[in-house]
């Protein structure tokens, strides 16, 4: 075991290294034993940790593929009894009202992560805090607030419903875009201004970019978080059996869909309900899948 | 019996004290490691191949070539860092003394308490003292016996030419140290460990050059206590501090090799290879 091949007394080095190498090796056995229970416990509990969301996906699943045939996806809802029903109109209501809230705070979320990672004054602190806690604040205050401030006003319609998705959406864009530009090196920032170049100037072509991969990812995960909201549609698009493009008008979502049918005591209806509960979780999935797809292929190219 | 006969003999005098008893001269310049056809390759791209050389007892070696010819993976080779890269494949033979460096018997937590590692920024543990991060690696090693780690801490940080500067402020954080003392705690807090070979990677590149000539001091007095092995790309370093050179240069396949290894005075002034020469005079590189 040592390289030692002489007697190493009166040498207080030799004889400390054999001292401590003697102890580490009669206590490995220990350290080894307790490293293997300390990950055991880690694997407990990560199973323990897992197995309620594999147990929600499972039966999610076993239950809506039953429902998911062509009308599911082609009909619009309809009332318990008549058969071929579907959830085309709340599919098509999801995927607008996502598309407008999307599209609404994007730029919004984009710009004041900007903001706040260039920014470190009392503004931007305030406007971090505030961001924070709407993140926290529960999601049907926003629909609420869309009843007031809006449907009071114009009625019931999918831009309402859009804007109180969106009110979800953007602080968690705003501070994914900060911590994805936060985590440009410094030194890009430096370099760009010894060429003379103008803050947002730098902001736009080194940046933005480099930042990229982050914020798609923030992005992505904001829009599956919203699409899957049910309480700020509750009060706001109101809901609607027919089908409906128009965006001013009551539309149908997929989480009313379920918020709906689950409390019915009808099987078809239920069963309706399953179907839309998986549509919804496979779209998060794909989303979810798709943001690391597109920042692992981004990354990549920077290589 | 004279007072002269009980004064503290020097290490090499090998007198055990108690008994009276003289030992042969403590052997110096075998090898404590070696290696044999050591190449080490990350997701089956070859960074560095076709090194073999002993590495002698309490000897500096250091370890030069320019940019890409993988010195600092071959150093991070030698005490099995290239484990936690899951793509990282070493081959080749590396013997610590007896102990073969990658066989499946040997434990690598084990193996790098006998062979050091210096990084090339400091990196003290920013939330312990100074004393428990120069006995940090005791701890971790399972030593408990608070009159053995003081006895390794005020060694170490002798050792590394910092204890006159903080032996009154043991307890503050490593961080209060300036940029070369906390280099310098770092290579205490290696060495407090009694490592029987220290790795050091670039252990100056990050400090100024009046910090860079204390360590270099520094390593030159630490080669009674540990066989060093150093990574440098600045010649003038190698040339200063190290006994045995060993020059790599990346090949045409972007691989490195080594192409010559010698004692550093040869190895500078009538190297065998051609390329050898141009490197130490500057022609490239």
């Amino acid at each position: 075991m040592s390289v030692l091949t002489f007697d190493p007394s009166g040498d207080p080095i030799l004889e400390r290294r054999r001292q401590i190498q003697s102890i580490a090796q009669a206590s490995l056995g220990r350290r080894k034993a307790y490293s293997a229970v300390a990950l055991g416990i880690c694997w407990v509990f990560l199973v323990l940790a897992i197995i309620p969301l594999v147990a929600v996906i499972v039966y999610t699943f076993a239950k809506g593929i039953v429902a998911w045939n062509a009308t599911f996806f082609t009909q619009v809802t309809k009332p318990e009894g008549i058969p071929d029903g579907g959830v085309a109109n709340a599919l098509v209501g999801t995927v607008i009202i996502g598309a407008v809230a999307t599209a609404v705070t994007i730029p919004l979320g984009l710009l004041g992560g900007l903001f706040l990672a260039e920014s470190d004054g009392r503004v931007a602190s305030g406007i971090r805090f505030t961001a924070d806690l709407m993140t926290g604040v529960p999601s049907i205050l926003m629909g609420i607030f869309g009843y007031i401030a809006l449907v009071k006003a114009f009625g019931y319609s999918g831009l309402i419903g859009a804007f109180a998705i969106g009110m979800i959406m953007l602080p968690i864009i705003m501070r994914a875009c900060e911590t994805a530009i936060r985590g440009v090196p410094g030194h890009l920032n430096e370099a760009g201004l010894a060429l003379g170049a103008r803050r947002f100037m730098i902001a736009r072509r080194v940046i933005l970019p480099a930042a990229l991969p982050g914020i798609i990812t923030g992005v992505l995960l904001a829009i599956a978080r919203g699409v899957g909201e049910t309480a700020p549609l509750l009060f706001t698009i109101f809901g609607n059996q027919y089908m409906q493009w128009n965006p001013t008008k009551p539309m149908d979502a997929l989480p009313l869909v379920i918020y709906n049918n689950s409390s019915q005591p009808y099987p078809d209806l239920l069963q309706i309900a399953w179907g839309a509960a998986l549509l919804l979780m496979a779209m998060v999935l794909v989303l979810s899948i798709g943001s690391r797809i597109v920042a692992a292929r981004l990354q990549r190219e920077r290589r | 019996m004279t007072t002269d006969s009980v004064t503290t003999p020097a290490i090499e005098d090998d007198v055990n004290l108690t008994t009276g008893e003289v030992f042969p001269e403590r052997p110096t310049g075998h090898p404590v490691m070696q290696l044999t056809d050591v190449a080490v390759a990350f997701a089956g791209r070859t960074a560095v191949r076709d090194v073999t050389f002993d590495v002698h007892d309490r000897e500096i070696t250091a370890l030069i070539g320019p940019s890409g010819s993988g010195k600092t993976t071959l150093l991070r080779a030698l005490n099995r860092m290239h484990d936690t890269v899951r793509s990282a494949r070493v081959t080749g033979t590396i013997m610590l003394g007896d102990t073969d460096v990658y066989a499946t018997s040997t434990d690598p937590t084990l193996l790098r308490s006998r062979v050091g590692m210096v990084f090339q920024r400091p990196n003290p543990f920013p939330t312990m003292s100074i004393y428990e991060n120069a006995v940090a690696g005791l701890r971790f090693n399972g030593v408990r016996k608070k009159a053995l780690l003081d006895e390794a801490a005020e060694s170490s940080l002798v050792a590394a030419a910092l204890w006159d500067s903080v032996k009154d402020r043991l307890k503050a954080h490593a961080s209060t140290l300036s940029g070369g003392e906390q280099q310098r705690l770092c290579i205490a807090r290696a060495l407090a460990v009694e490592p029987e070979v220290l790795l050091m990677d670039e252990p100056t590149s990050a400090l100024d050059p009046i910090a860079t000539k204390r360590i270099e001091e520094l390593i030159g007095e630490l080669k009674n206590r540990v066989t060093i092995i150093i990574v440098t790309h600045n010649m003038q370093q190698a040339m200063r501090v190290s006994d045995r050179c060993a020059f790599l240069l990346m090949g045409e396949d972007k691989a490195g090799e080594l192409i010559e290894f010698d004692a550093t005075a040869k190895l500078f002034s009538e190297p065998d290879d051609a390329r050898t020469l141009d490197y130490v005079n500057g022609r490239f590189g």
